[in-house]
């Protein structure tokens, strides 16, 4: 049996940080993940925000982890080649009463530490935003706020920790664990056991299950739905900046996102869902979206919508919930990690560190740990002479795949190799389908690329594992 | 990177593409037919249902035959195309159109022109464009994704299927499927009357017992790995009848909502595109706000049949050869839209030349009357015994119904 000094259960943002960081240290890891691919649950339809440190109050553990976690940006950014861009975030009030909020914000903000945090006049905000409603009077600033893609930075934390030694453990889903000896004993549904000194639960929505099954601490993890809308990059009204109403008690507002790629998304959304798997999106909850969108970017068309989707906050109380079990010994909880989770996910990651470390987990730096993945080139970002080069390399590089997102081929085949094998799993890596026109032109091209790389039958290509089947038959 | 040097670049090498080459060929100007795919014909390829060509040949071609024809042509009079190319950019530079392209065997180009016609053709709307919700599982495909699946790569991508809205694609689909094997349980069009044309309901649903359902909107696509279903929900006076609302059992959905002119390019170039047709602005020679650059067949606005794809390119494609030659047109006068008409194109008209215009019907109509007003003076008028908007209208105006012209005249087209 297979045995590691930390199993780290979900492969989420929170998962794939902590991965990442042991990963520097002379340690076996397993990170385990229950779907095809990593990045499948709410790390995958967030906002993609990195946030701008003034929601919260410092004394909160999300604030603090939110303040640090901000500032490891830059960093992770050079050396993961993930997108990410400060493009500055603001909270726009379009209501004189609103203003007092947004005093407060800013207030708090400063109390937090926040650089360059600033109030603004209309005039001001207008200046910043040129496709806000004019009606706005005022806001708040924050520049240090940025956007990112979720999935690509947690595919690159992902294959940096593979890079130094992790093992990723995919379509493991776990389903009991029992202490033996010093050990976990962990078994997965399909039957394939290992074991691990220390055990980490960063299981997102189903941590409350984890925690369940390792005879942990008994509580509830409540899925919160939040739908969003993607809008074509060709859309009148792109932001430059994010731009926030003024936050109510439960959530911070439908959001204006100018994503990193060039798209627009709108929303989220807050309702309660019917179950963990209820990703449904509805008609009334995409026409409020629309229309609080519209009441701070009166550009935005209904016809630039090119898709909708739906994702769920893993709600606990109002705070993170990350300490070491009080019931379990050497297991580690990762729970009720919603906004802003994304931001705060690499502070996560040291804090994990720093609790192992306090449990009793030896570390020794690796002398050859390399922080840096192989950055993968994109037609879509070369200039003319760039793209001759990359073509004369490798041809592969002009034949275009994905019109909409200009994807080679090179860069399908490229995320076939890193292990995506899947529709989705190529379309995030890639952004193949992820256009205007949603996959109708390059499905079949990535089908059949996918078929010649991995040597796998039509009747075994998935949207996204499980029976998400493509093809029923052939002719 | 390469550089090469035609007279004109024709960009997209279907059968609007092909046409408008053989034009400018046969008019003594070099030209480089730039296509992405790895064969000539565009999408006609993937239609191998008949119907093709009653007007431009008399007699009833499969979509590659109809390709080939024009295939053939291009071949004999030695056209240059350049395959598996795809065009990134068009730019003006120092005078001249520069339009950028790859390809995996001859990397960059940049090829130099005097003239460019864009034949790009469309795109499918999707899920999204028309905004259903409910889960998002594999199963769902656009009609076309689906006819390349089948017709070309061999696959069928679900057994149960319904297709929502009666566009063309979706029902020369239900047909292929049926005689696949699969069993399609409905048609689900939101409008009171078809998308696609009278011969395509008759031919691919009423023979196969394949039940279309009229005002009826798609409300919920349901399933979690794959589509388990959807929800359908009748509209009467405009409502939505929820408390009549059902489900159909399915594992596959096909969307046939609508075509959109694929115009990106024409975008990034900064070439004006209309709303109504989602295509480029053209005047009297099909020739967009970017002097020198024509446009034709789909990528100017959906048409119903390829015949008058050709017609319009070779068209433009002659008129691209007249530009080259030096031909400008002394005057143009604005074509405008009347009463129940959503487009006319072009929206220009040459009161010294003879005329094609192309519309769309806002409305289905019996006896109808189609006017051509010079000013608030019909000029011309046709009896209809027909209309709707599924298949397109053509006019023809000569210099003599626009005699009258003056610097500022209107030609207004109406249907009363």
């Amino acid at each position: 049996m297979e045995q590691f000094d930390v199993a780290i259960i979900g492969a989420g943002v929170c998962g794939a940080n902590v991965a990442r960081k042991l990963s520097q240290y002379e340690l076996d890891v397993a990170l385990l993940e229950r779907e095809i691919d990593v990045s499948l649950g709410t790390s995958k339809a967030n906002s993609g925000i990195v946030h701008g440190g003034f929601h919260d109050h410092i004394s909160t553990l999300k604030a603090r982890l939110e303040l640090q976690g901000a500032l490891m940006f830059d960093r992770l950014h050079d050396e993961l080649d993930f997108p990410f861009e400060r493009c500055g975030i603001l909270v726009a009030a379009l209501h004189e009463d609103e203003m007092r909020a947004i005093e407060q914000l800013y207030l708090q903000g400063v109390e937090n530490g926040v650089i360059g945090i600033e109030m603004c006049s209309r005039e001001r905000m207008l200046e910043l935003e040129p496709t806000l409603n004019p009606d706005v009077v005022g806001g708040l600033y924050a520049p240090s706020g940025g956007i990112l893609e979720p999935y690509r930075f947690v595919f690159s934390l992902v294959e940096s920790a593979r890079k130094n030694g992790v093992h990723v453990k995919t379509e493991f889903e776990v389903e009991s664990a029992a202490r033996e000896g010093d050990y976990w004993r962990i078994r997965a549904k399909s039957g394939q056991e290992i074991r691990a000194r220390y055990v980490v639960n960063s299981a997102g929505l189903h941590a409350d299950t984890i925690s369940t099954a390792l005879g942990a601490e008994r509580y509830t993890i409540v899925p919160r739905k939040g739908e969003y809308y993607l809008l074509d990059r060709a859309t009148r009204a792109k932001p430059s900046r994010v731009i926030f109403p003024v936050p109510t008690e439960v959530s911070k507002g439908i959001l204006v996102i100018p994503t990193v790629e060039g798209t627009v998304l709108i929303g989220p959304t807050a309702s309660p869902a019917s179950g963990k798997e209820d990703f449904a999106t509805d008609r009334e909850q995409l026409e409020h979206i629309l229309h609080s969108a519209r009441m701070m970017v009166p550009g935005l068309s209904e016809n630039d919508v090119i898709t909708s989707f739906a994702g769920l906050r893993a709600a606990y109380g109002g705070d993170f919930y990350i300490a070491p079990s009080e019931k379990a010994p050497a297991l580690v909880q990762v729970a009720g990690i919603q906004s802003p989770g994304l931001t705060a996910s690499p502070a996560i990651g040291e804090y994990v560190k720093d609790l192992l470390k306090k449990a009793g987990l030896r570390l020794v730096e690796k002398s050859d740990w390399d922080p840096y993945v192989r950055k993968v080139p994109r037609a879509r970002d070369a200039d003319p002479f760039a793209l001759d080069t990359l073509v004369a390399q490798d041809p592969a590089y002009g034949d275009i795949v994905c019109r909409c997102e200009r994807v080679s081929e090179a860069e399908i085949v490229a995320a076939i190799r890193a292990g995506h094998r899947t529709l989705d799993g190529i379309k995030y890596y890639t952004r193949a389908q992820m256009g205007r026109c949603q996959g109708g032109f390059c499905t079949y091209r990535i089908i059949r690329i996918l078929m010649r790389e991995t040597g796998m039958s039509f009747d075994e290509i998935t949207k996204r594992g499980g029976d998400s089947f493509v093809l029923k038959g052939s002719l | 990177m390469k550089q090469l040097t035609f007279d004109a670049v024709v960009i997209g090498g279907g059968a609007a593409g092909m046409a408008a080459a053989l034009e400018l060929d046969a008019r003594g100007h070099s030209v480089l037919i730039l296509e992405r795919e790895d064969t000539l014909g565009g999408i006609l390829m993937q239609c191998i249902h008949n119907g093709f060509g009653l007007i431009e040949f008399n007699e009833e071609l499969t979509g590659p035959e109809f390709a080939q024809r024009f295939e053939e042509q291009v071949r004999a009079r030695n056209i240059q195309a350049s395959l598996r190319t795809t065009v990134l950019d068009i730019r003006e530079e120092s005078g001249l159109k520069a339009v950028y392209c790859v390809s995996p065997t001859q990397g960059m180009m940049r090829v130099e022109s005097r003239a460019i016609v864009l034949a790009m053709g469309c795109r499918e709307r999707n899920r999204g464009n028309i905004r259903i919700p409910g889960t998002r599982p594999a199963g769902i495909y656009t009609a076309g994704l689906a006819q390349r699946l089948v017709n070309i790569e061999g696959y069928i991508p679900g057994k149960d299927v319904v297709i929502i809205g009666s566009g063309d694609i979706g029902l020369i689909m239900a047909r292929r499927m049926s005689w696949s094997g699969c069993k399609v349980h409905a048609v689900i069009e939101i409008l009171p009357y078809p998308s696609g044309l009278t011969r395509n309901i008759v031919q691919c649903l009423n023979d196969f017992g394949i039940p279309l359902y009229l005002s009826h909107l798609v409300t919920d696509i349901y399933g979690k790995d794959r589509v388990e279903g959807i929800e359908v929900t009748p509209i009467e006076s405009g409502a939505l009848m929820h408390e009549k609302a059902f489900k159909i059992a399915c594992d596959t959905v096909l969307l046939s909502v609508g075509l959109v002119p694929e115009n990106e390019l024409s975008r990034n170039a900064g070439i004006e595109i209309q709303p109504t047709t989602n295509g480029p602005w053209a005047d009297s020679a099909l020739m967009t706000t970017m002097p020198g650059v024509f446009a034709c067949g789909n990528v100017l606005h959906v048409h119903d049949l390829v015949d008058y794809v050709v017609e319009e390119a070779r068209r433009a494609g002659a008129n691209a050869a007249a530009w080259l030659s030096g031909y400008r047109p002394a005057r143009e006068i604005r074509a405008k839209t009347g009463s129940n008409i959503r487009y006319v194109m072009p929206m220009r008209v040459n009161p010294e030349r003879e005329n094609r215009l192309y519309m769309r019907s806002l409305v289905v109509k019996n006896d109808a009357r189609l006017e051509v007003r010079l000013d608030g003076t019909v000029v011309k008028s046709r009896k209809l015994a027909h209309i709707q908007p599924s298949e397109m209208l053509s006019l023809t105006l000569v210099p003599e119904d626009l005699a009258a012209a003056g610097r500022d005249s209107t030609v207004e087209i109406a249907l009363v």
